[in-house]
């Protein structure tokens, strides 16, 4: 194998850094959960690449497991990001002023 | 040292992550977290793990991302194109980005990580069904069942109740 460990550690790093500054900086609630499902690939790469270099089958079989739930995860924040909009006319997590229920 | 596919890759993948937060209009932001999102499935290949790369282009890119495209479309068209954003948080936002980057990066750079390599062949495929099917199955299971509870509960929160059923159906 031609390419090392620290290398695919590297880019789920830039991966992770970006969607944390998305999350801190961005305010419409779409971009949030781009965000979050670059943090959630720069984690699923980094499983991958240490079960790759060990190596060990349950490295991949948990990205498996992490993907489905991702999955799960988009569909009900994107289920909460209709509902928001209908109740406010906005995306703008800023003006989801009481989200008490 | 790093060959020209694994730097082509995580330049289209790092730099299509940055446009799909950066890009003013929220269509071709989706699509470049598409091609983030099939980076990541290169990535895998790379890693000799194919199963995990379709599986991620299957769900990812097959079924996340036109997801999130047909909640775009269903925003209001002006919400689309307009950037909402803290013009006072920003500088902190990059700020935080690379100390996580440089700091996070010198510190794994530094530490054993760095010569790690391997010459032992890669896993089998056929062993994640095997594993998956007789240790990892009370997992599975379970997954099946958030899944499917997810979907119900998407659904739920989608549905409108001010629409009454003779409405629904024009």
């Amino acid at each position: 194998m031609s390419n090392e460990l620290i290398e695919f550690v590297l880019v789920s790093v830039a991966l992770l850094a970006i969607g944390i500054y998305g999350l801190s900086v961005k305010r419409n609630a779409i971009r949030l959960l781009f965000s979050i499902e670059i943090i959630v690939n720069a984690a699923n790469l980094n499983l991958v690449a240490f079960g790759r270099f060990i190596p060990n089958s349950a490295g991949q079989t948990f990205a498996l497991f992490s993907i489905a739930i991702a999955a799960a995860e988009v569909a009900v924040g994107l289920g909460l990001i209709i509902v928001a909009y209908r109740m406010y006319k906005n995306i703008d997590i800023a003006d989801f002023k009481s989200l008490k229920g | 040292m790093a060959d020209a596919t694994f730097l082509a890759l995580s330049v289209l993948t790092i730099g299509s992550a940055i446009a799909a937060l950066e890009l003013r209009s929220l269509i071709y932001a989706s699509i470049a977290l598409m091609v983030t999102l099939g980076g990541v499935a290169g990535f895998f290949l790379l890693l000799d793990s194919p199963f995990v790369a379709m599986f991620q282009l299957a769900v990812y890119v097959g079924s996340i991302a036109v997801l999130i495209l047909f909640t775009v479309m269903l925003v209001r068209r002006e919400l689309i194109f307009t950037k909402i954003e803290d013009p006072r948080r920003r500088y902190a936002g990059v700020g935080l980005m690379l100390i996580i980057m440089l700091g996070i990066g010198a510190v794994i750079i530094n530490s054993g990580l760095n010569t790690i390599t391997t010459e032992e062949p890669p896993v089998d495929y056929r062993d994640i069904g095997k594993e998956l099917l007789l240790y990892y199955w009370p997992a599975l299971i379970l997954m099946a069942l958030i899944l499917a509870s997810s979907v119900i509960g998407a659904l739920m929160l989608a549905r409108r109740e001010d629409v009454k059923g003779e409405q629904r159906t024009n």
